[in-house]
């Protein structure tokens, strides 16, 4: 990998030479009643409302890549014919400005399910190969466990990873764009001492988690306690509202719907994310709901996550952000829930 | 002169419809005269016979009856079990008809007469219990909320004109609240029924900071036993809860469940 260092101040430079494109990047959107600030990434048009040192989004920037409503495609019916028009959305680019290492490990996971299959999701795939990432290191929140899932840090998926040092920002350069666009910087090539004190950083960063979960073994000791009572514990809290799976950054399940025009004039197919929190996730035709109860229900979700994509890719689906907890009114977390299934190990 | 149109080439039957009205503030009815940018695409897709707030021309001859309001007195309920009469398909339009709506709130009280004379002082004037159309005739399709959200309108009643399966989402408004990035009003110290009210608004009254007042009525997995826990731990009091959960009828029972218990506990 290519290492470079520059100065801060460069950072609008760089904010300015890609700004050509759509910034997407955190924001400050209110506070809240003790007047801590609440950060949700959008566009950004001026560098100033960038806010680089926030702690953690409410949501993830998933709405970019992988919307919550989106056209998977439109019929047009014209006397006694008709058209079928699908737009996957690929000349619209984005550059993603500031995401964290958990948030660019969720898009490397999203890779393998939508992209790495024989059937890759064009849609995804469209938006995903027409994005430009700076990545940004973080500092743990109370509610970040990336370390515990192995997400803490990041090795590919982005163009350019950048590491506050003092004065200075220390760059990964992974792409030959990124490259370019450097080039149009005042940059340095790092010293020695440029990499000590960039491990020293990230050595610090790790001091820094006071939030874990204990994941040896999980997918074993999740199949022991398929029956345990913790579930149940769980399900009575669980609001069945689909809120974790909406700020999740890799939750990706969806339902489709068809309408049509009053005028009968244009038919869509609708694309929703969807949540197996919700009430009629597994309800199959005929009306039978496989999953009628909240318990099992968040029992799956927990089993998809932390048991069934680790079988078949090796990793956890989670990449301990955070949010679903932080968003979560019932404040069911995911430290929380994987320590009560462990309890009594100790 | 009616033109024959087809869907897919099937033949598609322009319905005769009617809009009534019972004890309301037809606010609903208004909802659909506002949509001037789909009001004409509106009127290719049905044909409207009777709707004294939008036309002098009046029928008892439609197929289907959007009846919006509560029934508050004895007349309404003759005219009501009349239009079911007449009507191939009852829809109970908007949250009084569905469940009572903020007429209902008058039904917290024992005495209704005393409630009367508040209103009216000695003026005569006959009203009863307010109740959901459903109590009195059989009601073919709810569309919930206060008022009606057009667009939701103009999606079922196409589906309804095609002979399609109509189905209300069954998760709540902060399934939609998230899809829209809102911040939570739970975080900026506000109450919200979003968590226990079925959707379909749009969440509506969130993406503007409001919270959910649950005109929709309650989602299908409503959790409110979880909800009353959220909000005591929030410092929201039990009233302010109730003053919501009461607001438009459609949490019926469990309200009053609530409130009782509030009551007992004092």
């Amino acid at each position: 990998m290519i290492f470079k260092v520059f100065q801060a101040g460069e950072m609008e430079t760089l904010f300015g030479l890609l700004s050509v494109n759509r910034i997407v990047g955190p924001v400050e959107k209110g506070r809240d009643v003790d007047g801590k600030p609440l950060y949700d990434f959008d566009v950004v048009y001026d560098f100033k409302d960038l806010k680089l040192d926030y702690g953690q989004t409410i949501h993830s920037a998933k709405n970019y890549f992988l919307p919550y409503r989106e056209n998977l495609c439109t019929f047009t019916f014209d006397n006694g014919d008709w058209q079928k028009e699908v737009d996957f959305g690929a000349d619209r680019a984005h550059v993603f400005f500031g995401l964290h290492s958990c948030d660019i490990n969720a898009l490397n996971k999203l890779d393998k399910v939508l992209m790495g299959n024989i059937y890759p999701n064009p849609f995804y795939g469209a938006k995903r190969s027409n994005m430009f990432i700076v990545g940004y290191s973080c500092t743990p929140t109370p509610s970040c466990f990336c370390h515990s899932m192995g997400t803490d840090s990041v090795l590919h998926g982005f163009d350019l990873f950048l590491t506050r040092m003092g004065d200075e920002y220390f760059a990964e350069v992974q792409s030959a764009r990124a490259y370019h666009i450097l080039e149009r910087m005042e940059t340095r090539e790092p010293t020695h001492e440029d990499h000590l004190h960039f491990r020293k950083t990230t050595s610090k960063k790790r001091s820094l988690f006071t939030c874990e979960v204990d994941t040896s073994d999980l997918t074993k000791i999740l199949d022991m306690e398929f029956e345990s009572e913790v579930w149940e514990k769980w399900g009575d809290k669980c609001l069945s509202c689909g809120t974790c799976a909406n700020v999740c950054p890799t939750c990706y399940c969806y339902g489709v719907e068809e309408e049509v025009n009053m005028d009968f004039s244009h038919a869509r197919k609708v694309k929703q994310l969807y949540s197996c929190n919700l009430v009629d996730f597994a309800e199959v035709a005929g009306g039978h709901n496989f999953r009628p109860e909240s318990s099992t229900r968040l029992k799956y979700r927990y089993y998809h996550k932390h048991r069934g994509f680790v079988e078949a890719y090796e990793e956890s689906l989670c990449v301990g952000c955070g949010r679903c907890g932080n968003a979560c009114l019932a404040d069911i977390t995911v430290p929380e829930v994987i320590a009560s299934v462990r309890e009594g190990e100790k | 002169m009616k033109t024959e149109r087809t869907f897919l080439g099937v033949p598609i039957v322009k319905p005769k419809v009617g809009f009534f009205d019972l004890s309301s503030c037809e606010g609903c009815q208004l909802q659909m005269l506002n949509n001037e940018a789909s009001l004409l695409d509106f009127l290719s897709l049905v044909e409207i016979v009777n709707f004294r707030e939008g036309m002098k021309e009046k029928s008892d001859d439609y197929d289907i009856a959007f009846v919006e309001g509560s029934v508050t007195r004895a007349d309404e309920e003759e005219r009501l079990k009349i239009i079911r009469r007449n009507a191939g398909v009852v829809v109970a339009l908007g949250s009084c008809a569905c469940f009572g709506g903020v007429n209902q709130l008058k039904n917290r009280f024992n005495d209704l007469e005393w409630v009367k004379r508040q209103v009216y002082g000695d003026f005569p004037i006959e009203t009863q219990e307010a109740k959901p159309i459903s109590a009195f005739v059989k009601v073919d399709l709810e569309i919930y909320g206060c008022p009606i959200k057009k667009e939701e309108v103009e999606k079922i009643v196409t589906k309804l004109v095609l002979g399609q399966e109509i189905t209300h989402p069954n998760y709540p408004v902060c399934m939609e609240c998230k899809a829209n990035e809102n911040v939570c009003l739970f975080d900026l110290g506000e109450p919200c029924l979003g968590p226990v009210t079925r959707a379909g608004c749009d969440s509506w009254c969130p993406s503007n900071r409001m919270g959910c007042w649950g005109c929709r009525g309650p989602a299908p997995a409503a959790n409110l036993k979880q909800l009353e826990k959220i909000a005591e731990q929030k410092n929201i009091s039990k009233e302010r809860l109730l003053d919501r959960l009461e607001c438009f009828g459609g949490f019926g029972e469990a309200a009053r469940e609530m409130r009782t218990k509030v009551e007992g506990g004092r």
